[in-house]
C-alpha cells in the first residue's frame, strides 16, 4: 500500500491477496491461513501479522510455561535450541527470560486504527449499522438453494442486480433517497466516495483495509468466489470491487441518515499520519522469546521420533537376519493367503494420509506378510469424474491441477432417497400447518430414532454415495474425438501407461507384486457437518477418492497396459490383480469395488484378506476409541467398532472423526523406515524406495505436493489451533448455515472461514516435519526444482530433515542447506509396546481441552514389539 | 395426589441446584443429574396425567404456601393443572428429554458445559412454574425466570459481540412483557379487590361487567395481549426471534424453536375465560395473527439462512394458534403447538446437515435459472422480505431512541455534586415519608408523580450515560430512592415491612453490584461504558455475582424486593394512570440500564488482546 496517491486497482489486489481465500464448503481445500506472508520466513511472517491484522499467531507465552512444568516440552530440548540460537554462553541467561520474565504481551494491531474515529468523533457504530443488511443483501445473491424465493435477478453481476431491484421496487436498500438516486443513475466512483467520506487521499488505502477486515469472512469469500466462480455451482458473477462500492455507499446513505449534514470527512479528525499497514515490524525480546519456546515445544517431538526412526531400523535389520536363517522353513503348508514362496501375501495402497497410518499398522500385525504402501489418494490419475445424473463434474486430484480427462459413471444402480424434513413446504402458512400437525409428530418419532438407533440416512454425508457400487466407469478412451465441454473423456492408452508407470515407481512397487493389491481410497462420512468436506481425501480436493481407486486398478488391471510396462522393466505377472477400495476413516469401514472381477483362486484369497481387514478395522476402531469420552475403549472389540460407526452417523456428535488433528511428520521413505514405530496417527506416509531412484528423478515429482498438501493441512491446524476464533471457525455448535456455501454465527454474523474447535482441540500446534529417506544433495536438488516447492522449507514453513539410507545419519536443513543432526534422546526414553490392546487402554484421555492438558493425550514416539 | 403438582417444580429446581456444586469438567456427574431431571418430568408429567384422566378430568387448584398476607394484599404460590397444563407439560417434558439427550454429546467438552445444563434446568423449573401457576403471581416468578435463562443462552458465547448485542435485544422485549404483566396483576387486584387464581378467571370477568368496569377490563387484557405478542415473536416485535438463534443450536431448538416461544399462546389459552366475550380483543388476537402469519411467512420465503429461515416459519405458526386461540378451537391449538414445537426443534437440530443436503440435491437436479420478468410488486416483497419488513429500525427508532434522546439531554446530572444532593434528598424524603407523610398534604397530588419523573429522568440518564459504570450504577440506586419515596407519598398507610422488603432487597443488590465494579475498577481503571470490556473473561465469578446483582436491582425473585415491589403496585390507584406509566417505565429501563452495564463491564470482546479475540462481526 503507497503512503501517496490512491491506486485503486493496487489496493484491491492487495486486498485480495491477504484476505482469507476459503471457498465453498462442500469442497474443502486446506491452505496455510497466512498464505499471503509465505514469501517471509516463518516468525517474520507470523510476528508480521499478528502487528497488522490482531492474531494470535503462537500459544500464549504462559501456555508454553506450563507445558514446560509438565515435561511436555523437555529441558534438554528447551537447552539446545537456546544453545544453538543463542549460543551455549547464554543458555542460563536465556532459559531464565523464558521461564520467568515478565513480558507485556498485550498486541496493538494496526488494522482498524482509522475506522475506529467514527466512533470517537461522532458516537457512531457504523458496522453496526452497515454489517446486517451487507450481509444480508451478499448472501441472498449468493444463496445456493436455502431461500424458496431466491434471488430475483439471475445471470446478472452483482452491482447490476441489485440496481435492477432497485429500480424496479417500491422499497430502497437504502434509508436516503440521495444515496438511492446516486446508486441507481451509477454516477460515481470509489475514488469519488472515499473523496466524501474520507476526505484526504492518503487515509483511502488504509480505510478500505480497515474497513474490509472488519468482515474478513465476507470479503474473502467473494474475493474466492471472483477467482473461483466454480465454486459455486449456480454461478455467481460477483467482484470484490463491487462489494467495495456498494458497502462505500452503505456507509454514506448511513453516515447522512444519522448525521444529516452535520459532518466532516473523517480523515479531517485525524492528526496521525496514515499508519503503513505492511511497514515492517521491529522483533521484539518477546517474540525471540516465544521462538525459542516454539522450536523447543517442536523438537521435544521431533528429536526423540528420529531417535526413534534410527532404534527402529536396528531392530527391523536384526528380525531380517534372523527371518533370513529361518527362510527355508516360511511359507511352508501355512494359510497363508500370498501365493509364491516368501512373496508378500497382499499388498494394499493407502493415501498418504496421516489418518491411515494406524490401519496400515494393524493390517500388517494381523497379516505379517502383508505389505502397505502410501501414495497421495488421488493415485496418479488426475480427472473430473461426473457421477450419473449429476448435473456438475467433480474434480479428483489436488487443488491446483487442471485436469483435461473426464470420467463418466453409468448403470448407477442405487436411489438417492429424500428427506420430507427439509421440505420447503414446512415454511409456507396452510402447508406449514398441515405439516406440523401431521409432520410434527412424525419429527417427534425421528428424533427418538436419531438419539437412540443412529444410522444413515439421506440427510447425512455418506462417503461411498459418491460413487455407485455396481456402476460402470468410462476409464479407457478409444477415440480421441470423444470430448464433452472440453474434456476428453477418459485415458488413451498411452495416458494409462504414463500414469500407471509414474505411480508405481514413484512409490518403489516395481517387482514382487502379491496376487491381490489393493488401492485404499479413502473418505469420510458423518452427520450434522458442514465441514464433512474436510475430512475427506485433501489430494482429491476434498472428495472421497473411490473412484481414482477404482480407476488406476483398472488401468493396471489393463493387459495392453500391462504388455507396454512389461517393455520398460516393471513386470506384473498374469496372477497379480489390483483392486480398488475405499476407508471410511469416521465409521472404519471399508468397501470394495469390482470384485467380481477376481479370479477364483484370488477370490478366495480376498476373502481372507477382507477377513484380516476386519479384524485390523477393529483393532483401529480401538485405537481411535481412546480420544472419545462416549466410547468406552475396554468394551469387546465388536462393541466399540459400532460406537465408531453409529458416531458416524449420529447428529448430535460434533466430532464423528478428529480430522488431521495431530498431524506432524511427513515420511518419505520404504516403509521399514517407519515400520517399527508407534507413530499415534501424527505422521503422512508415502512410500518411496531411494534404491530405485539413485539420481532423484523421481524424488523431484514425489516432494512436488509435500508442502501443499501436507504443509497446507499442518499449517491450517496450526493457525486454527493457536487462533480459533480469528483464523479459524470457533465452536461449531452456534453456526448457523449460510445460503449453502459457509456457516456463520447468528443471522447477522460474517462468515466463518477456517477449521472449528472441534476439529482443531487434540491438535499440537507444531509445524510439518518432513524426513525424506535419501542423500541431503538428492534431497536438497528435489526441493530446489521449483521456487514454490522450496519456498515451503527455505523459508520455514515446514522442516526437512534428509536421512541417509546407507549411513543412517540425519541432515537437518538451516540456511540454505543440510547439516549433520544427532538426536539428543537416550535410546532408553523411547519406551517399546508389547501388547497394543492394552497399550491403547492404559492410554489417558486429556482432562480438559485445555492445549496443557490436550497435548498430554498425544503419545510420544514408542517402539513396536 | 394434589400435593405432587409441587414435584413439576421441586425435581428441576433441586437438579438444578444439585448440578451448581459441580466443575464443568465433571461431565459425567452432571449428565447423571440430567438424567434423574429429565427422566422423573417425564414420569411425573405422564403419570399425573393419567391419574388427572382416571379422575375425570376436572381442574385442579392446589395452594403451595403463602409468601406475604396483608389485610389488602395476599402473595401465594397457587399451582393450577388442566387440559392445556397437561399438554404443555408433556410436551415440554419429553422435548427436554430431547434436547438434553442431544445435548450431552453435543455439549462434550464445551467451555460451558455446566452453565448450559444449569441454564436448560432453570429453564425447566420456569416453564413449569408458567405452565402450572395458578395464579398470576406464580406465573409471574417463572416469566422472570424464563427471561433470564434465555438472556443467559442467548449470549452464551459472551465473549463474542454479536450474541450480547441480540441477547440485549431480546431482554428489552422481554422487559416489556414483564411488566406489562405486572400491570395486568395490578389492574386485576383492583378489579377484584383480591389476588385471584385463574380457577376464578371467570368470576373476575362477571365482577368487570357487573360492576361496568370495561375500561379496567380493556387495560388488563391489553397487558395480557402485549407480553403474548412480544413472547411468541408476533408482530410486531417478530425480529428478535431469528436474532436469539445465537447459542448452541441445541439451545436453540428447545428455546426459539419450540417451548419458550409457544409460552404466548400459552399465556392467551390461560387467560381465555378473562377475555372470550370480548370481540374486540378477539379481533385483535386475530388481526396480529394474521399479519404475523403473512409477514413472517414472506419474510421466511426469501432468507438464505437456515436457522433464520425456521424462526420465521415457527413465527408464522404461532400465528395461525393466535387466531385459532380467537376463535375458541382450544384443542386444534394444544395438537398444533405440540406439533410445531417437535417439527421446528427437529429442523433446528438438523438444521447443520442442510449444506449436504441440499448441496447435493442441487448436484442432481440444478437447472440453470431463467430470468423472469420481475415486476415492481414481486420486486417490492423481495426487498421487504430481506429487510425484514423494516421492523428492526421501527422498533428502535420509535420505542428506543426516543428515551435515550431524553436521557442525553440530561447531561446536567453528570456532576458528582449533583447527584450526591440527589441522592440525599432521596434518603430525606424516604424518612419523611415513613414518618410524616401527612404532614403535607398539599402536595399529595402532585408529589408522587414530581418524585416518580425524577427516578425516571434519573434512570434514563444512567440509560445513556457513556462514562463510569459506577456511577451509573449509583444513579440505579438513587433512583430506587425516589420511586420508593414516591410510593410512600402517595399512600397514606403503607406497611413499613413492605418497604423494608423493597429497600433491603434493591440495598443489597445494590453494595453487591458497587463491589464488583470496584474490584474491576482495580484491574483497570477504565471502566467506562462506552465499550464492551469483556471482562468475564478473566474474571468469571465477579461477571456472575454482577449478574446476580442486577437482577437483585431490579426486583427479580431473589430477594424480599420481588415481593415489595408488586405490593408496592397495589399503593397506586387504578385511576392514577400517568403514575404508573411512569413507574412501568421506571421498572423497564431500571433493567435495561443495570443489563447495558453488566455487558457493557463484563460482556463481549475482551479488551486485552493478549490471547484470541472475536472479531466484532463475529
Amino acid at each position: 500500500m503507497s503512503n501517496h496517491s490512491f491506486d485503486e486497482a493496487h489496493v484491491v489486489h492487495e486486498l485480495k491477496h491477504f484476505l482469507p481465500a476459503q471457498q465453498a464448503l462442500k469442497d474443502f481445500i486446506h491452505h496455510n491461513s497466512l498464505h499471503a506472508f509465505q514469501h517471509m520466513k516463518f516468525y517474520d511472517a507470523i510476528f508480521k501479522a499478528s502487528k497488522i491484522f490482531g492474531f494470535q499467531v503462537h500459544l500464549q507465552l504462559p501456555e508454553y510455561r506450563a507445558m514446560y512444568k509438565t515435561g511436555r516440552i523437555r529441558e534438554d530440548v528447551l537447552q539446545m535450541v537456546i544453545a544453538n540460537k543463542k549460543g551455549n554462553n547464554a543458555v542460563t541467561e536465556w532459559k531464565e527470560k523464558l521461564i520467568n520474565q515478565d513480558y507485556d504481551t498485550l498486541n496493538h494491531p494496526r488494522i482498524g486504527q482509522l475506522r475506529k474515529y467514527w466512533k470517537d468523533v461522532y458516537h457512531l457504530d457504523l458496522d453496526n449499522k452497515v454489517h446486517p443488511l451487507l450481509f444480508r443483501i451478499l448472501c441472498a445473491f449468493l444463496d445456493q438453494g436455502i431461500a424458496i424465493d431466491s434471488f430475483p435477478v439471475v445471470s446478472k453481476p452483482f452491482i447490476e442486480s441489485i440496481r435492477e431491484l432497485e429500480q424496479n421496487s417500491f422499497v430502497s436498500f437504502f434509508k436516503t433517497k440521495v444515496i438511492r438516486q446516486k446508486f441507481i443513475t451509477g454516477n460515481y466512483s470509489i475514488s469519488e466516495l472515499l473523496k466524501t467520506i474520507v476526505g484526504k487521499d492518503e487515509y483511502f488505502g488504509q480505510y478500505i483495509f480497515d474497513q474490509q477486515f472488519a468482515h474478513p469472512g465476507w470479503s474473502g469469500f467473494v474475493s474466492a468466489v471472483e477467482d473461483n466462480p466454480q465454486t459455486l455451482l449456480d454461478r455467481k458473477q460477483i467482484t470484490l470491487k463491487e462489494l467495495l462500492e456498494f458497502e462505500l455507499l452503505m456507509e454514506l446513505d448511513v453516515l447522512h441518515h444519522v448525521l444529516g449534514k452535520n459532518w466532516q470527512p473523517l480523515a479531517s479528525h485525524v492528526t496521525v499520519p496514515p499508519v503503513n499497514l505492511f511497514a515492517d515490524v521491529t522483533k521484539t525480546e518477546l517474540a525471540e522469546v516465544i521462538e525459542l519456546w516454539q522450536d523447543a515445544f517442536e523438537w521435544s517431538y521431533y528429536d526423540s521420533v528420529l531417535k526413534g526412526i534410527l532404534l527402529a531400523s536396528e531392530n527391523f535389520k536384526t528380525t531380517i537376519e534372523l527371518k533370513d536363517s529361518k527362510a527355508p522353513l516360511a511359507g511352508v503348508g501355512g494359510l497363508s493367503s500370498g501365493g509364491r514362496g516368501g512373496g508378500p501375501s497382499l499388498q494394499a495402497i493407502f493415501c498418504i494420509d496421516e489418518r491411515e497410518d494406524s490401519i496400515r499398522r494393524h493390517i500388517e500385525a494381523v497379516d505379517k506378510n502383508a505389505e502397505t504402501f502410501g501414495a497421495p489418494g488421488f493415485f496418479g490419475v488426475e480427472f473430473y469424474f461426473q457421477q450419473e445424473g449429476g448435473k456438475f463434474y467433480d474434480k479428483l486430484c489436488p487443488a491446483p491441477v487442471t485436469p483435461k480427462y473426464l470420467i463418466k459413471e453409468h448403470d448407477a444402480k442405487s436411489i438417492r432417497k429424500g428427506e420430507l424434513i427439509y421440505t420447503k413446504f414446512t415454511h409456507g402458512i396452510l402447508s406449514g400447518f398441515i405439516l406440523s400437525i401431521g409432520f410434527g409428530f412424525w419429527a417427534f418419532v425421528k428424533k427418538l430414532q436419531l438419539l437412540f438407533r443412529p444410522k444413515m440416512s439421506p440427510a447425512i454425508s455418506d462417503a461411498y454415495a459418491h460413487m455407485d457400487k455396481l456402476s460402470t466407469l468410462t476409464i479407457e478412451n478409444k477415440n480421441p474425438a470423444d470430448i464433452e465441454n472440453g474434456l476428453q473423456i477418459g485415458y488413451t492408452l498411452d495416458e494409462m501407461v504414463t500414469r500407471g508407470e509414474n505411480f508405481l515407481r514413484g512409490i518403489g512397487m516395481v517387482k514382487n507384486f502379491a496376487p491381490i493389491i489393493y488401492f485404499v481410497a479413502h473418505g469420510s462420512s458423518s452427520a450434522n457437518n458442514p465441514h464433512h468436506g474436510a475430512h475427506d481425501c485433501g489430494a482429491c480436493s476434498g472428495r472421497p477418492g473411490a473412484t481414482n481407486a477404482r480407476v488406476q486398478s483398472f488401468i493396471l488391471n489393463h493387459k495392453k497396459v500391462r504388455a507396454i510396462l512389461a517393455t520398460k522393466g516393471i513386470v506384473i505377472p498374469d496372477t497379480t490383480q489390483f483392486i480398488g477400495s475405499m476407508h471410511d476413516t469416521a465409521a472404519d469401514v471399508w468397501g470394495y469395488y469390482d470384485e467380481d472381477l477376481l479370479t477364483p483362486e484370488n477370490a478366495k484369497r480376498h476373502l481372507i484378506n477382507k477377513h484380516n481387514f476386519e479384524t485390523a478395522l477393529n483393532l483401529n476402531a480401538k485405537e481411535r476409541s481412546r480420544r472419545f469420552a462416549s466410547i468406552n475403549t475396554k468394551q469387546e472389540l465388536e462393541q466399540v467398532r459400532k460406537a465408531i460407526h453409529s458416531r458416524s452417523v449420529s447428529l448430535f456428535e460434533p466430532r464423528p472423526e478428529l480430522g488431521h488433528g495431530t498431524n506432524t511428520l511427513a515420511i518419505i521413505g520404504r516403509r521399514q523406515t517407519t515400520k517399527g514405530l508407534f507413530l499415534d496417527r501424527r505422521a503422512f506416509l508415502n512410500s518411496y524406495d531411494y534404491s530405485t531412484d539413485p539420481d532423484g528423478a523421481i524424488l523431484t515429482a514425489v516432494m512436488r505436493p509435500i508442502g501443499l498438501v501436507c504443509g497446507g493441512i499442518n499449517l491450517e491446524y496450526y493457525f486454527s489451533r493457536v487462533d480459533n476464533i480469528k483464523m479459524g471457525a470457533g465452536t461449531k455448535l452456534p453456526h448457523n448455515v449460510m445460503g449453502l456455501f459457509g456457516v456463520a454465527n447468528s443471522s447477522d454474523g460474517d462468515l466463518r472461514p477456517g477449521l472449528p474447535w472441534q476439529m482443531i482441540e487434540v491438535h499440537d500446534p507444531v509445524r510439518l516435519l518432513v524426513i525424506v529417506e535419501h542423500l541431503p544433495d538428492i534431497v536438497l536438488k528435489a526441493i530446489q526444482s521449483s521456487p514454490e516447492v522450496f519456498e515451503w522449507y527455505k523459508n520455514e514453513w515446514v522442516h526437512i530433515v534428509a536421512l541417509d539410507p546407507i549411513e543412517k545419519q540425519f541432515y537437518y536443513f538451516k540456511d540454505g542447506a543440510f547439516a549433520k543432526y544427532e538426536p539428543i534422546t537416550n535410546a532408553s526414553e523411547i519406551k517399546t509396546i508389547h501388547n497394543m490392546e492394552e497399550f491403547i487402554e492404559g492410554a489417558k484421555e486429556m482432562e480438559t481441552n485445555n492445549i496443557v492438558h490436550a497435548t498430554e493425550e498425544n503419545l510420544p514416539v514408542y517402539l513396536l514389539d | 395426589m394434589d400435593q405432587l403438582l409441587i414435584l413439576f417444580i421441586a425435581i428441576p429446581m433441586l437438579a438444578f441446584f444439585a448440578t451448581l456444586l459441580w466443575q464443568n469438567k465433571s461431565e459425567k456427574a452432571i449428565g447423571k443429574i440430567v438424567r434423574f431431571a429429565k427422566v422423573s418430568n417425564i414420569l411425573i408429567a405422564l403419570s399425573f396425567f393419567v391419574w388427572w384422566l382416571i379422575n375425570g378430568l376436572d381442574p385442579i387448584s392446589h395452594k403451595v404456601a403463602t409468601l406475604y398476607e396483608t389485610d389488602h394484599f395476599v402473595f401465594a404460590i397457587q399451582l393450577y393443572y388442566d387440559e392445556v397444563t397437561a399438554v404443555f407439560s408433556i410436551v415440554g417434558a419429553f422435548l427436554f428429554f430431547l434436547v438434553a439427550t442431544f445435548s450431552k454429546y453435543y455439549m462434550h467438552r464445551d467451555e460451558g458445559f455446566k452453565r448450559f445444563f444449569n441454564t436448560i434446568l432453570l429453564f425447566a423449573t420456569a416453564y413449569n412454574f408458567i405452565i402450572l401457576a395458578g395464579n398470576f403471581e406464580t406465573l409471574f416468578i417463572g416469566w422472570e425466570i424464563k427471561g433470564i435463562c434465555s438472556f443467559i443462552l442467548i449470549a452464551f458465547y459472551r465473549n463474542r459481540y454479536l450474541p450480547v448485542k441480540n441477547a440485549f435485544k431480546a431482554v428489552t422485549n422481554y422487559r416489556i412483557s414483564d411488566v406489562a404483566l405486572m400491570l395486568a396483576m395490578w389492574m386485576m387486584h383492583h378489579l377484584t379487590h383480591q389476588n385471584i387464581n385463574f380457577s376464578q378467571l371467570g368470576e373476575a370477568k362477571e365482577i368487570a361487567n357487573a360492576a361496568n368496569q370495561t375500561g379496567m377490563a380493556i387495560f388488563i387484557v391489553c397487558m395480557i395481549i402485549l407480553p403474548a405478542t412480544i413472547k411468541s415473536a408476533q408482530f410486531p416485535f417478530t425480529t428478535w426471534l431469528p436474532r436469539a438463534m445465537e447459542g448452541p443450536t441445541a439451545s436453540s431448538a428447545i428455546f426459539y424453536g419450540s417451548l419458550s416461544v409457544h409460552i404466548g399462546v400459552f399465556l392467551l389459552l390461560r387467560t381465555h375465560p378473562f377475555w372470550e366475550d370480548m370481540l374486540w380483543a378477539k379481533i385483535v388476537i386475530i388481526a396480529i395473527g394474521a399479519i404475523t402469519a403473512i409477514m413472517a411467512t414472506m419474510i421466511a420465503r426469501v432468507q438464505p439462512t437456515v436457522k433464520t429461515q425456521i424462526a420465521y416459519s415457527s413465527a408464522a405458526q404461532i400465528g395461525l394458534m393466535f387466531i385459532e386461540i380467537a376463535l375458541g378451537f382450544h384443542w386444534l391449538v394444544l395438537v398444533h403447538f405440540a406439533g410445531n414445537a417437535f417439527l421446528r426443534t427437529y429442523q433446528l437440530l438438523v438444521s447443520p446437515s442442510v449444506l449436504n443436503y441440499l448441496v447435493h440435491h442441487q448436484f442432481f437436479h440444478y437447472v440453470k435459472p431463467t430470468q423472469k420478468i420481475v415486476s415492481k410488486i414481486k420486486a417490492s416483497i423481495y426487498m421487504l422480505g430481506i429487510k425484514e419488513w423494516n421492523l428492526d429500525t421501527i422498533m428502535f427508532t420509535y420505542l428506543w431512541s426516543p428515551f435515550k434522546w431524553i436521557g442525553k439531554q440530561l447531561q446536567f446530572l453528570q456532576s458528582g455534586v449533583f447527584i450526591a444532593i440527589l441522592a440525599a434528598a432521596g434518603i430525606v424524603l424516604l424518612i419523611l415519608g415513613c414518618t410524616s407523610q401527612d404532614s403535607i398534604p398539599s402536595l399529595n397530588g402532585a408529589l408522587p408523580i414530581i418524585l416518580m419523573s425524577i427516578a425516571l429522568m434519573v434512570i434514563l440518564f444512567a440509560f445513556s450515560f457513556r462514562k463510569s459504570a459506577i456511577k451509573a450504577w449509583i444513579y440505579l440506586i438513587t433512583a430506587h430512592l425516589f420511586i420508593m419515596a414516591a410510593v410512600l407519598f402517595n399512600a397514606p398507610h403503607i406497611n413499613l415491612i413492605e418497604i423494608i422488603f423493597y429497600a433491603s432487597g434493591v440495598l443489597l443488590a445494590f453494595i453487591l453490584g458497587f463491589y464488583c465494579l470496584q474490584k474491576i475498577k482495580k484491574i483497570d481503571n477504565d471502566i467506562s461504558l462506552n465499550q464492551f470490556h469483556g471482562y468475564v473473561y478473566e474474571q468469571n465469578t465477579t461477571g456472575f455475582l454482577f449478574l446476580v446483582s442486577a437482577m437483585g436491582m431490579l426486583g427479580f425473585p431473589l430477594t424480599a424486593a420481588f415481593i415489595g415491589i408488586d405490593v408496592m403496585f397495589t399503593y397506586v390507584h387504578s385511576n392514577q394512570l400517568a403514575l404508573i406509566i411512569l413507574l412501568a417505565l421506571c421498572l423497564i429501563f431500571i433493567e435495561l440500564s443495570a443489563f447495558r452495564i453488566l455487558l457493557r463491564i463484563f460482556f463481549g470482546p475482551h479488551k486485552k488482546l493478549n490471547h484470541p479475540v472475536a472479531f466484532r462481526s463475529s
